[in-house]
């Protein structure tokens, strides 16, 4: 027992920093190599005040990192500061009185005014306070395009979902996985998402996913998303990968012709080094015309603190994360967008540009995660991985237990 | 099951090792036991083979081929430049902490089902089977479901957050099944050998020091496999009961292995999955000398 | 001591009793009251965070109308049997194996439990890419020459949890395999000495005297593996992600899911309810088998 109260002991040395410094831990789960060095310029940022921003990443998002985090505060011992997704996921955090409400900051920065879109700052909102700072957009309209692989096939590369959707038969022809698409089920959630987006326009969108309306939802023009998403799931056949990055290599190596994915894929082509316009192409919002994205992404909340010391520097460390600068670093490194509209991007590549056009057209729209409930995203998830996997369940069969989940949604 | 083993055979499966190497019977025995081997060893291998490899040949070549140019650049990553947020010293920023934290889980929770399983077989008491029941249906148990009835438990304590906190939730969970284990092996001890104590005078923990202890090496040691192997790879206990200056190197290695978003780098996944497993493995190989045979029965004689 | 030879019935078998203070903490505290603790939670509609907000029997009504749970527990069926029965014959027999007095000896026994030491997340992902038509065996055996060669476990709904079990197998037979060689090295070398004397035959030996002597390591292997067959989760997660579909979705893991990633710790609970009550089913009539009036195993 002595060698360890020793250990201890000399652990609590290491720890210790500069004595006027406010240490303060920051959970998050950003934790891939990108990420790091995206958090990295948070926490220089914070450093430079004087504060010290005690690192707690805990990889693997929603379900692992979650009971960690709501343990931690529930538990009467409370990080600083913590990630969540935009949306409701902390919602009763919130509700039970457990976060901070953030209106004075809020108010002497102006946030009303500079976070770009506004419905990001909606969403922090509870009953008229503001409770989190929205950090990064990340937008998931997207469809990744093989050049090589259309090159193979001899066809010229599609410009829109219908076009893509006439080439199947042609890159199946040629050996080419026409739809590369990881088997688990947020995947093709996103994918199915997507096309609603797309080809159903924003008010479809809307209706299904604000209004929750479940006649709308079993509807004629859900039934066509539906029709959409029976051609997708046979491109998809022959997909045999698990993970989103996998299916991502296959449109890399020009296995498969293309993916829908969020532009966190981006990533992986820039590993690979290809260019995107030359090796691949991007096309928003699936090519469709008056593209929208939705503004998904991650937001800092902070937990009620008992010590003064550490309740100020949780403001300062708000106040760093909106500052133009880190904003602009931050996101260089993370992949995704700003949420202010002030700020000089002109290093982004040409992907993130066409997505910047597209946010400051004001084409966003709110994001699943913001719209419904974790819950009704999961019978979503459960239903359309196995529509996806099953031929045997007809569109019509699907959309009348979609409309059953839009039902019973909240 | 038995057709593995050559039926008929007049060779002693007892006796001292047989002289003649090359006999009908080993061949058979040492055949079936590489052919087991390398099944069991084939993912090991293209473990091996990826964390060599450099993420271009992974992302183009075939799992099983050897790697082109050997490199031991992932493995330096995963030990000591993997960056979790700001702290880029890979797994060994943890490693210390994981020690800190198994051994004593190891060691307390095996003292107490050990003294568990002694007093359930041996020295029974009113409601004593009636509790082991209940430890048997805990096993049952899916921990996660026990995870915030554990956090209002510590919190009321005062132990949430802290190593002992988390020592008692290694013990708590790994109760059931470490009871079991000693409780069914005090159980099959001859009867003989007890009440001989006895008749000599000892009690309670005189006989469990000096008679049942000494002859359970071999259920400690599968006691001790079942414990360092779930506790050095404990990532969700670690982290929800602690403070990060306790976090266990688990937590590197979920970050690493882990994240949703971002670039995927399978050589140095594999590589520091790899290295995590060596303190079991470590484990696994030195305790194998007290797999021994006779304890018992040489107690019994003597 | 002798007071723990005086009969007087409190004090008798103090030591014992002091003993096994934690145990009956835990038991009572822990596994009792944390019990308890779900079954009340599971008539709730606690969606993050635990409310005591009445539903009645609403959360159950939902998990018997979700196909999903359905599935799982005709895949627990499955798996469970599969895995209890291959588990058990395995690990038996390569510890039988073992104890032939064999050279290394350490070198296979570590070989064969290696796998048990390694972090599912990664070795699922080993497990998925051996299994992977494209790229795992299917195209390896394809490309010797057997073109209509098909073998893609993981992609395919019928035969899913069939390659689930395979890995599984492969990670937890180790474990199985050092109980069994204890146990083994537990027997009396004596008897082996009077079955040879008598000349019965190696694998009559094996089956009708180590293993009757070997009761209650069997017992403890089968907790044991049943206790990894009810909480499987890491494995499906890391291998399967439940896919194709939901056709390799397991109890456990909708338990999870529905605590942490839909946040409806109400389903959650009453899914977890229903799984310990099945349990209970089993384990109240072996426990009263087991231990009804025998005073010794």
């Amino acid at each position: 027992m002595k060698l360890m109260t020793a250990l201890l002991a000399a652990s609590a040395f290491c720890g210790a920093t500069i004595a006027n410094a406010t240490d303060l831990e920051v959970t998050h789960w950003w934790t891939s190599g990108g990420e790091s060095a995206a958090v990295k310029e948070f926490a220089k940022a914070f450093d430079a005040t004087g504060n010290h921003w005690v690192d707690g990443a805990i990889a693997g998002s929603g379900d692992t990192a979650r009971p960690i985090m709501v343990s931690r505060i529930t538990g009467g011992d409370p990080m600083g500061a913590t990630q969540f997704n935009h949306g409701r996921q902390a919602e009763e955090l919130v509700q039970a009185g457990l976060m901070r409400n953030l209106d004075d900051v809020a108010k002497a920065e102006h946030w009303a005014d500079v976070i770009n879109p506004k419905s990001l700052l909606e969403g922090c909102t509870y009953q008229g306070h503001i409770y989190c700072v929205p950090v990064n957009i990340h937008a998931w309209q997207w469809l990744w395009l093989s050049n090589a692989a259309f090159a193979k096939a001899n066809l010229p590369v599609p410009a829109n979902w219908e076009e893509f959707v006439a080439d199947g038969p042609a890159l199946r022809k040629a050996g080419i996985q026409p739809l590369a698409l990881g088997q688990q089920s947020w995947q093709v959630t996103g994918l199915f998402n997507n096309l609603i987006l797309a080809l159903g326009g924003k008010d479809l969108y809307l209706k299904i996913f604000q209004d929750k309306d479940a006649k709308v939802a079993a509807g004629p023009d859900m039934a066509k998303i539906f029709k959409a998403a029976d051609d997708a799931r046979q491109l998809a056949q022959g997909s045999n990968v698990q993970d989103w990055n996998q299916a991502t290599n296959m449109v890399i190596t020009a296995k498969a012709a293309a993916q829908s994915m969020g532009d966190w894929a981006q990533g992986e082509f820039q590993v690979a080094k290809q260019v995107a316009g030359k090796d691949y192409t991007c096309l928003p919002g699936l090519g469709e015309p008056n593209p929208y994205i939705t503004t998904g992404g991650d937001s800092i909340y902070f937990p009620k603190l008992s010590d003064p010391a550490k309740s100020a520097a949780q403001e300062v460390l708000a106040k760093v994360m909106l500052s133009p600068a880190t904003q602009v670093a931050f996101n260089l490194k993370k992949g995704s967008m700003p949420v202010r509209g002030d700020v000089d991007l002109s290093t982004a590549n040409d992907c993130m540009k066409k997505g910047l056009a597209i946010l400051k057209a004001g084409n966003v729209i709110k994001s699943t995660d913001e719209l419904i409930s974790p819950d009704t995203t999961t019978q979503i998830n459960d239903l359309m991985s196995q529509f996806f996997n099953d031929m045997s369940i007809t569109p019509d069969d699907a959309q009348k237990k979609f409309a059953a989940i839009i039902g019973t949604a909240n | 099951m038995a057709s593995a083993i050559p039926p008929g055979d007049p060779a002693v499966p007892q006796g001292p090792r047989p002289r003649r190497a090359f006999s009908a019977r080993n061949i058979t025995l040492y055949g079936a036991l590489v052919l087991i081997a390398a099944y069991y060893a084939l993912p090991l291998y293209v473990m091996i083979v990826t964390s060599l490899k450099t993420m271009p040949e992974i992302r183009l070549g075939n799992i099983f081929s050897p790697p082109v140019q050997i490199t031991f650049q992932p493995w330096i990553k995963a030990w000591a430049e993997a960056c979790t947020g700001l702290n880029c010293d890979g797994l060994s920023r943890g490693f210390w902490n994981s020690v800190r934290i198994t051994v004593p889980s190891v060691a307390i929770s095996i003292a107490i089902a050990s003294i568990n399983g002694y007093a359930l077989s041996l020295w029974r008491f009113r409601g004593s089977e009636m509790f082991f029941g209940i430890l048997v249906f805990g096993a049952f148990i899916p921990y996660q479901v026990l995870i915030y009835p554990i956090v209002i438990l510590l919190r009321d304590i005062g132990l949430y957050g802290t190593l002992w906190g988390l020592i008692i939730v290694h013990s708590i969970f790994g109760m059931p099944i470490l009871t079991l284990l000693f409780r069914n092996y005090f159980g099959s001890i001859p009867e003989e050998l007890f009440k001989a104590a006895r008749v000599d005078g000892a009690g309670f923990w005189g006989i469990f020091f000096r008679v049942m202890l000494p002859m359970s090496l071999p259920i400690v040691v599968v006691a001790m496999i079942l414990q360092v192997t779930g506790i050095w790879n404990d990532f969700l206990f670690g982290v929800i009961y602690t403070k990060p200056d306790l976090y266990p190197m688990t937590v590197q290695l979920n970050n690493i292995v882990n994240s949703v978003q971002g670039v995927k780098e399978y050589n140095v996944n594999m590589a520091a999955t790899l290295l995590t497993g060596l303190v079991p493995l470590i484990v696994y190989f030195v305790s194998g000398k007290l797999f021994v045979r006779g304890i018992a029965a040489g107690a019994v004689k003597g | 001591m002798p007071e723990t030879q005086r009969p007087s019935q409190l004090l008798r078998n103090l030591n014992a009793k002091v003993a096994s203070v934690p145990m009956i903490l835990t038991a009572m505290f822990v596994f009792v009251g944390g019990t308890l603790w779900t079954v009340l939670y599971s008539f709730t509609d606690s969606k993050l965070l635990p409310r005591l907000h009445f539903v009645g029997l609403s959360q159950y009504d939902r998990l018997w109308s979700t196909a999903r749970w359905i599935v799982s527990i005709e895949n627990l069926a499955i798996y469970g049997v599969l895995s209890l029965v291959f588990s058990l014959v395995i690990g038996f027999v390569l510890a039988a194996l073992l104890d032939q007095k064999i050279r290394f000896e350490n070198v296979f026994r570590t070989i064969f439990l290696y796998p048990f030491a390694l972090s599912f997340i990664v070795t699922g992902l080993v497990w998925q890419w051996i299994l992977n038509p494209d790229f795992g065996v299917q195209h390896i055996i394809r490309g010797l020459g057997f073109s209509k060669f098909v073998f893609d476990p993981l992609y395919n709904q019928e035969i899913v949890i069939y390659g689930v079990l395979i890995a599984g197998l492969w990670q937890g037979t180790g474990l199985i395999m050092c109980l069994m060689l204890a146990g083994l090295r537990g027997i009396d070398e004596e008897i082996w000495k009077a079955a040879r004397v008598d000349g019965i035959p190696m694998w009559k030996t094996y089956i009708f005297i180590i293993i009757p002597m070997m009761r209650p390591v069997f017992i403890t292997t089968l907790v044991i593996i049943a206790s990894g067959i009810v909480k499987l989760y890491d494995l499906i997660v890391a291998q399967t992600g439940g896919g194709p579909g939901i056709s390799s979705e397991v109890p456990a893991k909708y338990v999870y899911d529905f605590m942490f990633r839909a946040q409806n710790l109400g389903q959650g609970f009453a899914a977890s309810t229903m799984m310990l009550l099945a349990v209970a089913i089993v384990i109240i009539p072996w426990a009263y088998l087991e231990f009804g009036g025998k005073k010794r195993g």
